[in-house]
């Protein structure tokens, strides 16, 4: 009833600024209505979560002529309702400040409440009519809020790509519903869940989800569109893109393959597990190359989406091998890192937004120098950056560990497949993570420290309130879901546990603080005794320190080893910090060439330097798909000119196959 | 010593039999490749020698009296000589990487434990493991072979795989002596033939490079 | 309440042990090398000195500089108190396990790296750069050495692996070997030693390091070091406690236990000095672009040494 209510009132805030115009009142209230609807769906979920209810139904008489749609309420919706609205909330609350900000402002507002309203819908569907039409209001509010800022050549083209990539998605979940349905035609899930289809039927389900939630996810060969359609929005849409929207899509996945299909095989396991791998590790080498901030952030969102998928995988192998218990621990890291993954990534996009309204700049090589311009901002950005290079005691590592730890558990499985797959996942992961921490220390050293790179950097100044209070909120929720692990493992447990067929016990033999799931002597993990040790040690360190060296700080001119330079051009670029690593990884991966021209002595021309790189998934898969795509249409295009007799002959033809069709069938 | 010791110490000598052949995959410079090699030969002596203790049969003291001479000894040393004496490039060119090289060794060693298992289902673990060492030894070695370009570290590789043959073979229960002493003549034999190979192309090519051979195989129109 | 007697212990014989373990093995080098060396107790008198010297901050630096030096103590401290050395009975001994460990240490190398950069000096973004390149691979093959530890243990808490070494759980494996062997190439690169970084070097193009801490003098300097120094030991003791526990009193061990412990881990702890002390010098740094390989080549076989655990084992 009051999530009905909530839900209407997006669909008023989405009308408020219609009428309004360039009244900027409006375009805050509309902002205003949406964080009022969203705190009320996040509480309702989490009301709904914390009671431990029963799922509640709602039938209301409006969808197709022959059906009513259905709404369902329960733990998985719930959990993913929250998953939503709180990053929604903040974004929404930032929106109040950076709203006006944003390039055509006005064409974003109308759109960004009928975004929200998509996305909520589909996780509360309970037939396969809402859900898909959902899924479409999310894809087609989301396309629009891309292409707000349309006079850009660059938006257009990734507008464009999204639109492709957007119907592909769709294209694909419409037929794996209509498998599901069956020949009874019963849309509702509660059929599907009861159904049972034949190996082929099941086959054909899993990978059409796979595909159609994969290419919305931003899954590994299907990411494409994904880090050029996520920074083309303005930034509280990019982070509800890249945060919470990839998260629909993962809820599209885990509600298919864990609650309507029900019974996956374990090679489908394996293989979300390889492509998970390949996407954290492809994902964080594209964004330690990028210089964009945004696009870095979008190409995070790859890794962090593969990270959840060799979790989402490794669940369903132990599901199918009947070791439910590893299956919910699996599940609930999976769930963990979602969760985890919504609230960082909003907070660095709404960061990287704040950044761009101070400086008009997100282009890295042109900030610096902003921890001393924006003292509220870079404090939050670096928790961000932080949590999402899990270091604990923040909340991305708990996630982490609790993968690591059902990875470690993955040579149970029987098949000599998982046995050797397992460790080469385990140290693509592995690579994944500390890659992305050598990709947020240049993305926050470049930007943030140092000396200013431009002018914009330098003159700098801090963001309104609603924003700063958006991304200070955000940073505390990473700090609250990093230091209390086991109360939030436990809650993720109950939601789990119908899906894996088990309960997970957040702290085996040890108790409250020590998360120790499955079993107590395998590992445990303590943040909150780490913290309050870590505190302790402070305080001691802290009173030596000033026992031992009682003289003040000097402030004085950089050393340098003796040589300063006063030009900050004389930095670390962002292009030069990912140099190593570069000539590490990217030779082979990118076909990275780098060439320096050298003017022979006396010449006074400058040497120069350029770099080219190629992507390999572009090149091999999407240009030549394109091609593909142009030829048949050239061949199709023939068509147009036939005379009329022939198109009449073309249409008895056809009318006479599927008589034959039927015939046959009969 | 208890039993699972003596195979456990079987284990490690084979074990660093082919981290050597890792080693010798990873190096850069000719002469630190042909220490390597020599090395490894020395691990192989050791692992003939515990074998001899084990199986108690003492015609694996001589193969391993046989390795430790020819393999360790004689063999290195002839090669350094040459080196010296063709004044060859102290580096090796490699046709990949020497990352990716060590990343398809890995897969390799995967391979033949995947190989060896199912195989060896009823044999015991010590069986097993010795069996996937020395078929990993071999697989690195012609990995050698296929991604080295200088001819001296081919041979090397011609013998490294030899080694992994050898290493099955003493650790196989019942394999002849003549089949070991045989088997070592022959990559003697070829040895030479190396050796005087080597002095050939170069004069003619004044390079050791193999690629420089390609122009003037038969085979081509 | 004894755990906690023995976590206090523990953590003020990381404080006191760090700088000498660092004195003995630039001793031990020297006399090598055949010179003199210095005192042992050279590393204290130089944090002291620089304790009582007057800290000069950059003017283009901000709070992260001076948050930073306390930061990376605080972190690898921390993770000094979790790995045993003489007990296992530690307060904190369940609070981390080694995934935490690598994390642990990650904040560490997170914070100097960040604090390399805020100065905006080229010297600061070299070292950064390249340090965070030498991590991305040291930190995968350490997490690997875990995995196999806990295939064959049954778990990834040092406490727990310790006894279960102890209990004669694992016999001479080739897959421990290989951990072992993965374990130190990673403590190489991670303490900053030879072939990977050069501890005595200043000003020189090849620096990892050092180009980070560049800008940090008096107490901020003081603590940089003192992080070093507790690194190399923590590193020292993790390889003793994984592959060389013997020594090391279980829960239920009487005081005499607890002192047997004690003896042996300094005594372990000077062999591994010697050790080291003897690679560093007998080898040559290497080139900066070779620690890839280097590295990758601690990942491998690591990866190597979890894929072997199926021949050997009936995992």
């Amino acid at each position: 009833m009051t999530a009905g209510a909530a839900l209407l009132l997006l669909l008023v805030a989405s009308l408020v600024p219609l009428g309004a115009g360039h009244l900027a009142r409006a375009h805050q209230a509309a902002y205003g209505l949406c964080l009022g609807s969203a705190l009320v769906l996040a509480l309702v979920a989490l009301v709904h979560l914390a009671a431990g209810d029963a799922a509640r139904l709602a039938v209301l008489p409006f969808g197709l002529p022959w059906m009513a749609a259905h709404f369902r309420l329960d733990q998985l919706s719930a959990f993913f309702l929250l998953v939503i609205n709180l990053p929604a909330a903040m974004a929404a609350l930032y929106g109040i400040g950076y709203g006006l900000h944003a390039p055509e402002y006005r064409r974003v507002t109308p759109f960004f409440p009928l975004f929200l309203l998509g996305m909520n819908v589909v996780v509360l569907a309970d037939d396969a009519f809402v859900f898909l039409v959902g899924w479409e209001f999310m894809s087609l509010a989301s396309w629009l809020l891309v292409l707000s800022n349309h006079r850009d050549q660059e938006t257009r083209r990734a507008a464009h790509l999204y639109l492709i990539m957007a119907s592909f998605g769709g294209f694909c979940l419409l037929p794996a519903f209509g498998l599901m349905a069956g020949e009874g035609g019963d849309f509702r899930f509660e059929a599907m869940r009861a159904g049972e289809f034949g190996p082929v039927a099941g086959f054909l389900v899993v990978l059409l989800a796979l595909l159609g939630a994969g290419s919305k996810a931003g899954l590994v060969p299907l990411h494409a569109w994904l880090p050029q359609a996520h920074p083309a929005a303005p930034s509280h849409v990019s982070a509800l893109m890249s945060g919470v929207m990839t998260k629909v899509a993962l809820y599209g996945l885990v509600r298919i393959l864990f609650d309507l299909h029900g019974a996956v095989d374990w090679r489908w396991g394996a293989a979300l597990m390889l492509i998970g791998a390949a996407s954290a590790v492809i994902g964080v080498l594209y964004a330690l190359m990028q210089t964009d901030l945004k696009r870095l952030l979008a190409y995070s969102t790859v890794e962090n989406i593969g990270v959840i998928a060799i979790s989402l995988g490794l669940a369903l192998a132990f599901k199918d091998q009947g070791r439910q218990a590893l299956a919910a621990l699996a599940l609930v890291a999976a769930f963990y890192h979602m969760l985890n993954h919504a609230a960082f990534k909003t907070l660095l996009f709404l960061g990287a937004g704040a950044v761009q309204a101070a400086t008009h700049e997100r282009e890295l090589n042109r900030l610096g120098g902003l921890i001393k311009r924006m003292p509220v901002t870079a404090p939050a950005f670096l928790l961000g950056a932080m949590a999402i290079s899990a270091l604990p005691p923040l909340n991305g590592f708990v996630s982490e560990w609790l993968i690591f730890q059902s990875l470690f558990r993955g040579p149970e499985l029987p098949h000599w497949t998982m046995k050797f797959g397992v460790p080469v996942v385990g140290a693509l992961l592995a690579l994944a993570a500390a890659l992305a921490a050598a990709c947020f220390v240049r993305a926050f050293g470049i930007a943030f420290l140092g000396r200013a790179r431009s002018a914009a950097a330098a003159q700098a100044a801090e963001v309104v309130a609603p924003m700063r209070a958006a991304l200070v909120l955000l940073a505390v929720l990473c700090v609250v879901l990093g230091v209390i692990p086991v109360t939030v493992t436990g809650a993720l447990a109950t939601i789990a546990e119908p899906l894996a067929g088990a309960a997970l016990e957040p702290a085996v033999g040890l108790g409250w603080p020590w998360l120790s799931p499955a079993d107590g002597e395998r590992g445990s993990y303590a943040a909150t005794v780490l913290v309050l040790a870590g505190l302790v040690l402070a305080g001691l360190l802290l009173w030596a320190t000033r026992r031992l060296s009682p003289l003040p700080v000097r402030v004085a001119p950089s050393w340098d080893c003796g040589q300063p330079d006063p030009s900050p051009a004389t930095q670390y670029t962002a292009d030069s910090f990912a140099q190593p690593l570069r000539r590490v990884f990217g030779t082979r991966i990118f076909g990275a060439r780098e060439t320096v021209e050298m003017p022979p002595p006396g010449d006074p021309r400058p040497a120069r330097f350029s770099l080219r790189m190629r992507d390999p998934i572009w090149q091999g898969l999407y240009l030549p798909l394109a091609a593909g795509v142009d030829w048949l249409a050239e061949r199709i295009n023939r068509m147009q000119f036939l005379s009329i007799r022939r198109y009449l002959m073309l249409m008895f033809l056809t009318l006479v196959v599927l008589l034959v069709v039927v015939g046959v069938r009969q | 010593m208890t039993a699972t010791l003596t195979y456990d110490l079987a284990h490690l000598i084979g074990a660093t039999v082919l981290m050597m052949g890792f080693a010798l995959l990873y190096q850069r410079r000719v002469s630190s490749v042909i220490r390597i090699y020599a090395l490894q030969a020395l691990a192989l002596a050791a692992a003939a020698a515990w074998q001899a203790y084990i199986q108690d049969a003492p015609h694996l003291y001589l193969t391993a009296a046989i390795a430790l001479v020819f393999k360790a000894i004689i063999v290195p040393l002839a090669l350094s000589w040459l080196v010296r004496r063709l004044g060859m490039h102290r580096t090796i060119e490699t046709a990949l990487g020497i990352g990716p090289t060590l990343v398809i060794g890995v897969g390799l060693v995967a391979l033949s434990i995947l190989l060896v298992l199912p195989v060896t289902e009823g044999a015991a673990a010590l069986a097993r493991e010795s069996l996937a060492l020395a078929m990993s030894v071999l697989l690195l070695g012609l990995l050698m072979m296929i991604t080295r370009r200088n001819a001296v570290t081919q041979v090397i590789g011609f013998m490294a795989l030899e080694n992994g043959l050898l290493l099955a073979a003493v650790s196989a229960q019942g394999m002849p002596l003549v089949v070991e002493i045989s088997v070592a003549f022959a990559v003697l034999v070829a040895m030479i033939l190396f050796g005087i190979f080597f002095f050939r192309i170069r004069e003619r090519f004044d390079s050791l490079d193999v690629e420089t051979l390609d122009p003037y195989r038969g085979d081509r129109p | 309440m004894s755990a906690a007697l023995w976590q206090i212990l523990q953590i003020a014989l990381a404080l006191a042990l760090a700088p000498g373990l660092t004195g003995l093995v630039r001793w031990l080098k020297a006399v090598l090398q055949g010179r003199g060396g210095p005192s042992l107790l050279q590393p204290y008198r130089d944090l002291y000195r620089l304790l009582r010297k007057e800290p000069v901050v950059s003017e283009d630096s901000s709070w992260l500089f001076r948050l930073a030096p306390y930061g990376c103590f605080l972190a690898v401290l921390l993770a000094a108190a979790i790995v045993p050395t003489f007990t296992t009975h530690l307060t904190l001994v369940h609070a981390a396990d080694l995934i935490a460990l690598v994390a642990l240490l990650g904040i560490a190398r997170f914070l100097t790296a960040l604090a390399g950069m805020d100065a905006g000096t080229a010297f600061g973004g070299l070292g950064a750069s390249r340090e965070m390149m030498i991590a991305s691979l040291a930190e995968p093959a350490m997490l690997m050495v875990t995995f196999s530890l806990s295939l064959l243990a049954g778990s990834t808490l040092p406490a727990n692996i310790v006894g279960f070494v102890l209990g004669g759980g694992i016999g001479l494996e080739v897959s421990m070997g290989l951990a072992l062997a993965a374990l130190t190439m990673v403590a190489i690169a991670e303490t900053g030693r030879i072939p990977i970084d050069n501890p005595a070097t200043h000003l020189e193009l090849t620096m990892v390091h050092e180009a980070m801490v560049l800008e940090y003098s008096g107490r901020h300097l003081a603590l940089m070091e003192a992080t070093g120094m507790l690194r190399l030991w923590l590193f020292a003791s993790l390889i003793l406690c994984l592959f060389l526990p013997w020594g090391i009193a279980l829960p239920g061990g009487g005081f005499l236990a607890i002192l047997l412990g004690l003896v042996t881990y300094v005594v372990k702890l000077a062999g591994i000095a010697v050790a080291l002390a003897v690679f560093e010098t007998s080898i040559a740094k290497m080139r900066l672009f070779r620690v890839a390989d280097f590295l990758g080549g601690a990942l491998l076989l690591a990866l190597l040494g979890t894929i072997f655990l199926y021949v050997s084992e009936a995992v």
